[in-house]
């Protein structure tokens, strides 16, 4: 699973194509709603709510498969399977791995933008 | 890129995947309706009606499934293409989504390719479904255009072929409502000297076509029939109109009957239909087999419209029908033929009557109800003094308008005496005078008398002796053709003279003939004097009738030249021709 990596060039060049103007746009969105999410990840964490923890950590997925970030969208996979086991302890390792992946992204793709 | 473009709904609670979504579908030069959850889905689906749906499976407020049941329960028979978009892997999942309606899936990431190709897919089953639900409709809307173009066909029908003197207590008949969809007719006639005409007919072909044929026939039947034109003139007339109107491989199978009460005389034609049967008050059943071919296939010259004359007794039954009867199957398949009919006839005893006899037996063996049958037959029993239902006569102008001054002449002559009966054309001029148009048989008979006189005992010189016994009969018959066949130099003349009287008007008739004449200042009748006469030329029964139906009847000449008054009053019923 850590063989994936942070970015999928491929995938966002064809984004790129396909965006065209409104390629900042879908990034910036990408980075505030993914923002949102692990926030309410965290909350989800804190009420024990494994429920709301597993179906955030689907919709996150779901971006994450789509802008190319195919190693991020992984750890969401685990996280929504943690929340749909009710595995709170699992689900907690893998919120500080999911902050900590999104970070890497998030420099990757501020990079992309300032091209 | 896309040749068509569509209105596609997308609904997903994530900005970023609607974003791209949207992109893909608007470079496709589709229209998006965005939506961030399934009640918006769903109220944007009501406002805009969407061609295609795109849902997220897990959304907020309502998810996809829910949201799909409602969307393909607002499209009713529209087929509205539901596509779930999902990173879901779980067949579970899937499956579900499908039982909620969802026509396909697009998993994420999205693939431009993907998404263009099941686009057109369902674009392309879209409006097949469209299309075959308009024609669906379209079938459901021409089946109940064709059975109110039924409907109204047989109303025609109905107007055009009414049924006559069918009702006659001395007819039966059986056909189905909607025999004339079968091909199936039978009409009847009463003839303005007396006597009927019935015409059973079976076209080939069924439905709309058939009907059509049938109208012309009607037409010309009862139109003919009531002008006193005869059977084999009837035929004729049918078989050329037939011959003119049908396509090849379309004809119609018929039997004619003429019946003279009168003279005990039945004269039928069978063209392709089952023998008709004559039950004889005493003595085995006649059967009279099809001796020609259907109407509507020969040409007019090669056309033998010659009808078989037999002899009847009151108390004599003729039975006709269709091959509805013999073709009548059970539910083996078996067909009720003619052991069948001869089955039921032996079976029942002999004061039932056969076509009850037919019937029954027909029906018990195909197990058919009476409303679902194809049988068409129709029985007429010989009688004294058939009483007739009036028959509806066309609506009358005004008796004050038509002609009323005229006078006409017209002879024929030679080899035309065998050949051509004027009796209808004359009847038809007469006709044309309004007030004479309800006494139509008075004036029929005035002229058939006068005509079969001239002709008979005038010109071929038949002594009407002859008639009063059997053998005569035939011997008066076979020597009437025989002397028709030298009547080089003869004729008969009619001169019609019509003028108006005071509350209605007077017909004067005057008939010649090329014959010897006869004695008629001996003759009993003429002169006033009782007891029977010995004079050939006027059987009693004759003159008497013209005495009764004229103002007065005059002898002119050697007795060959005779001259009719007959009178006519607007209040007058008919039969009100005498003098007053």
């Amino acid at each position: 699973m850590t063989d994936r990596q942070h970015l999928d060039e491929e995938a966002l060049a064809e984004l790129q194509d396909v965006m065209e103007d409104e390629f900042d746009v879908l990034i910036q969105t990408y980075i505030v709603d993914s923002r949102d999410r692990i926030a309410s990840l965290k909350t989800a964490l804190a009420a024990s709510d494994a429920d709301a923890f597993a179906k955030t950590a689907h919709s996150l997925k779901g971006s994450c498969i789509n802008i190319g970030a195919p190693r991020l969208g992984e750890l969401c996979l685990e996280a929504e399977e943690a929340g749909k086991a009710q595995d709170l302890g699992e689900a907690s390792r893998l919120v500080g791995a999911i902050e900590e992946e999104f970070a890497a992204v998030t420099s990757l793709l501020d990079r992309l933008l300032v091209r | 890129m896309t040749q068509h473009s569509l209105r596609i709904l997308i609904a997903d609670d994530s900005d970023t995947d609607r974003l791209i979504l949207q992109a893909l579908i608007k470079r496709q030069g589709h229209e998006v309706i965005e939506a961030t959850d399934g009640l918006e889905a769903v109220r944007k689906f009501r406002e805009r009606s969407p061609d295609i749906v795109l849902l997220d499976a897990l959304m907020p407020r309502m998810d996809g499934m829910e949201a799909a049941r409602h969307i393909k329960a607002l499209a009713g028979d529209r087929l509205v293409p539901v596509i779930f978009l999902t990173s879901l892997s779980d067949a579970e999942d899937l499956a579900r989504c499908l039982e909620a309606g969802g026509d396909d899936f697009l998993t994420k990431p999205y693939s431009r390719v993907i998404i263009e190709a099941k686009i057109k897919a369902f674009d392309r089953m879209r409006r097949m479904h469209d299309t075959l639900s308009s024609q669906h409709e379209e079938i459901i809307e021409r089946n109940r255009q064709l059975l109110e173009e039924q409907t109204i066909a047989r109303r025609v029908f109905d107007n055009v072929a009414h049924t006559g003197c069918l009702d006659s207590p001395n007819i039966r008949y059986h056909a189905s409502p909607l025999s004339v969809f079968n091909g199936d007719v039978v009409f009847a006639s009463p003839r303005p000297a007396g006597g009927m005409l019935i015409f059973l007919g079976d076209f080939t072909g069924h439905g709309l076509p058939a009907a059509i044929g049938a109208m012309p026939v009607a037409e010309i039947f009862y139109g003919m029939a009531r002008k006193g034109f005869s059977g084999a003139d009837v035929l004729r007339e049918i078989n050329q109109k037939l011959k003119l109107i049908l396509p090849t491989g379309m004809f119609c199978c018929g039997a004619m009957v003429e019946a003279d009460f009168k003279l005990g005389q039945l004269r039928v034609w069978n063209g392709g239909l089952p023998e008709a049967w004559l039950f004889r008050v005493d003595g085995e059943p006649l059967l009279l087999p099809s001796r020609h071919l259907p109407l509507g296939i020969l040409p007019p010259e090669q056309f033998d419209s010659l009808m078989e004359s037999v002899q009847v007794r009151p108390g004599d039954r003729l039975l006709v029908m269709t091959d509805g009867v013999l073709e009548a199957a059970n539910d083996r398949g078996e067909l009720f033929g003619l052991d069948g009919i001869r089955q039921c006839l032996g079976q029942s005893n002999s004061s039932r009557h056969p076509f009850e006899a037919v019937l029954e037996g027909v029906r018990a063996f195909s197990g058919k109800a009476a409303e679902s049958d194809d049988l068409t037959l129709v029985a007429l029993d010989i009688t004294d003094q058939p009483t007739m239902p009036a028959v509806p006569e066309p609506a009358s102008p005004s008796a004050l308008a038509g002609p009323t001054e005229w006078r006409c002449e017209y002879e024929i002559r030679e080899r035309t005496l065998g050949d051509f009966s004027p009796l209808p054309l004359l009847l038809h001029i007469c006709l044309e005078v309004p007030g004479l148009r309800t006494r139509g048989g008075e004036i029929y008979t005035l002229l058939s008398e006068l005509y079969n006189n001239a002709l008979e005992h005038g010109v071929l010189q038949l002594p009407s002796e002859w008639k009063r016994s059997a053998e005569g009969f035939g011997r008066y018959y076979s020597e009437r053709q025989a002397r028709l066949a030298r009547v080089d130099g003869h004729y008969i003349r009619f001169s019609l003279h019509h003028t108006r009287k005071p509350g209605g008007g007077r017909l004067r008739v005057v008939c010649e003939d090329s014959g010897a004449g006869f004695d008629f200042r001996n003759h009993p009748l003429v002169s006033g004097e009782t007891g029977e006469g010995g004079s050939a030329r006027y059987a009693g029964r004759g003159l008497l009738l013209l005495k009764r139906l004229s103002k007065s009847i005059t002898f002119w000449g050697k007795g060959n030249h005779v001259e009719i008054v007959y009178d006519w009053y607007f209040s007058a019923h008919q039969g009100d021709g005498d003098d007053r």
